[in-house]
């Protein structure tokens, strides 16, 4: 209990953060020995992280506001977008190697906009702008008319489609319907080696833990009860001197900051960034990970995003074609039975609790 | 400070051709628990819609304090100005506690202004007052309706308001419940506050107002003490007599 007077389950999330910072650890620890993971695992392991940071994202505006995006992988996409630019701007500086969509293109060199994002500083600096002032408009727009609900849902997936369209045209100098690969060097280093693989795993889980302990410490906060609040009753909440257009254009300039993180830990160690990312398909997807793991929790979330990729990982060299069939049926067993996700197993306790009640009842039943 | 709390000046409120508020001009003193009842539809919600910002008038003005026009701030603005309402259906949030309510409402804004043991007195203040210091950690989706009730109260009472308007305190409430609420608003009365209570329960009403106004088809059809109201023959043809 703290002094706003939540009650705080801090055990479980606590748990989950240590547990992600220990076993980054061990695998900076073990690289190199013959203990080492593999580098497909290793490299699963990394891209498994980025989706968690990404499916946080959505959670902290959908769980804790109440506002669905169906569009999240456009700052996703942004992210990825501007990490490849820097990378192949990079790889180009130091081995001079020059990207297939320019020789597709003709082109003899980038484009002007290309310009210093052989710095990445500068990319950073780029996606994080980039990211707030198309998150702020969009959001500013539609919280100022108070569009909500499934209608702000249905435009934001709207977004990432006319998104996709622009960057499936070749002449944008964004890579076209190709996307940009062909990644070699990062932070001068090559790009590949177990070392890389390792590192970027390592990376990933370190800002999954650092998101992780960031927006439990929003979510817990009196911030944080506003925010739920506004899920619960906005009208309730604006009557009472609060300006809830202020903090929901907060929280999703900051959800759509942490999609755009996520895009630039996963486009290094999946190697490539092509308009697929900005399908209707994968933002919609992003909601099943927080759906099956339960919205408004954190934790869920990440234990959705993990599962639901862990299977399609798998199922990915199993059976890809029954993957679509598993999704929709996930979908339909938490919209049917388990409302909020894996959560909802938390009810069915495997052993009943001990105490005065457990004693009474016993008690009871046992009376003839 | 001026001793009109509330002024309505010529206000008109129309949902396409319905007039919900028909040139409607009242005055309510800082002091007094003014009653407003009416038959469904005479526009008493739609009355404390306008002055909490929720519905834009047609014409009109809300004067407040005799000097702040209510009708062209937001909701936000005119709540921290000073004015507080509690809705017809009980509006809690569910997923937050009981305390953290009161906490919301005592102190607006984004961070905690009050420091921590001046927002927990002022937390045990309000729980006392509406009588949940026994539930302050649970959820407020766990209340009973009647619970529910006072936490609303408590939540609009905690910022210390200039004006409490209360749409329907008891509907749906048992009858000692009621009597409960009924010494709840008496309790609240003060020189410096106006109260605007909106009820169908008669002799509720009775117990708690000084003056009742009476709404008919978006205008005032009467104004006076119960007794009066009672018997004013037009009022009994409206409204008390079906």
């Amino acid at each position: 209990m703290n002094r706003f007077g939540l009650i705080t389950h801090t055990a479980p999330i606590v748990h989950l953060i240590t547990l992600i910072v220990l076993a980054a650890l061990l695998m900076a620890g073990l690289a190199g020995t013959e203990f080492a993971l593999s580098r497909y695992l290793a490299n699963a392991i990394g891209q498994l992280a980025a989706f968690a940071v990404l499916a946080i994202s959505l959670d902290l505006i959908w769980g804790y506001l109440g506002i669905l995006s169906l569009g999240h992988g456009l700052f996703f996409a942004l992210g990825g977008y501007l990490m490849a630019m820097y990378l192949l701007k990079h790889s180009f500086e130091i081995t001079g190697t020059v990207p297939d969509f320019l020789q597709f293109m003709g082109w003899k060199e980038f484009p002007f906009y290309w310009d210093g994002f052989e710095f990445f500083p500068y990319a950073l600096a780029a996606a994080v702008v980039m990211t707030t002032l198309i998150s702020g408009l969009f959001g500013y727009v539609s919280f100022r008319s108070r569009v909500g609900g499934v209608y702000f849902a249905i435009i934001t997936q709207a977004l990432v489609y006319v998104a996709m369209l622009l960057m499936f045209r070749n002449d944008t100098g964004f890579g076209g319907n190709n996307g940009m690969t062909g990644f070699t060097v990062l932070f001068g280093w090559p790009m590949g080696t177990s070392g890389m693989i390792t590192a970027l795993a390592v990376a990933s889980l370190l800002v999954l833990a650092g998101v992780l302990a960031g927006c439990n410490g929003l979510v817990k906060s009196r911030f944080g009860a506003l925010m739920l609040a506004t899920r619960d009753d906005e009208t309730r909440l604006r009557t009472m001197g609060y300006e809830t257009l202020r903090l929901k254009l907060i929280v999703w300039c900051l959800s759509a900051l942490i999609a755009m993180l996520a895009g630039m830990l996963y486009v290094p160690q999946v190697g490539i960034i092509n308009p697929r990312v900005l399908s209707p398909e994968l933002s919609l997807e992003i909601a099943v990970w927080v759906a099956i793991g339960g919205r408004g929790h954190l934790v869920g979330a990440v234990i959705g995003a993990l599962l639901v990729n862990a299977v399609k990982f798998w199922l990915s060299f199993a059976a890809p074609e029954i993957w679509p069939f598993i999704l929709s049926g996930l979908i339909v067993l938490v919209v049917l039975v388990f409302p909020n996700g894996l959560m909802d197993l938390a009810k069915f306790k495997l052993v009943r609790p001990m105490g005065p009640k457990r004693l009474a009842s016993d008690m009871g039943e046992a009376r003839p | 400070m001026s001793l009109t709390a509330l002024l309505v000046d010529g206000l008109t409120v129309r949902f396409g051709s319905f007039r919900a508020l028909d040139d409607l001009s009242l005055a309510i003193d800082y002091g007094e628990v003014r009653a407003i009842i009416g038959p469904n539809g005479a526009g008493k919600t739609t009355l404390l819609d306008v002055i909490s910002g929720i519905t834009r008038p047609k014409q009109g003005r809300v004067l407040f304090d005799g000097a702040i026009d209510l009708t062209g701030l937001s909701e936000a603005a005119i709540a921290r100005a000073g004015l507080r309402r509690k809705f017809q259906k009980p509006s809690v949030f569910e997923g937050l506690s009981v305390r953290q309510h009161i906490a919301i409402g005592a102190d607006v804004g984004f961070r905690a202004r009050l420091d921590a043991p001046a927002l927990e007195d002022r937390i045990g203040e309000v729980l006392e007052t509406v009588g949940l210091v026994d539930h302050s950690n649970r959820l407020a989706g766990e209340l009973s309706h009647g619970q529910k009730q006072w936490l609303e109260i408590g939540m609009v009472l905690a910022s210390d308001p200039k004006v409490l308007m209360l749409d329907e305190p008891v509907a749906g409430l048992t009858d000692e419940e009621t009597e409960r609420t009924a010494a709840l608003v008496r309790a609240l009365k003060r020189p410096d506050r106006a109260i605007v209570v909106v009820e169908h329960d008669m002799d509720f009403v009775e117990r708690i107002a000084d003056r009742v106004t009476v709404l008919h088809e978006g205008r005032t059809l009467f104004e006076g003490s119960m007794a009066h109201v009672r018997a004013d023959a037009a009022v009994v043809e409206v409204y008390l007599g079906r």
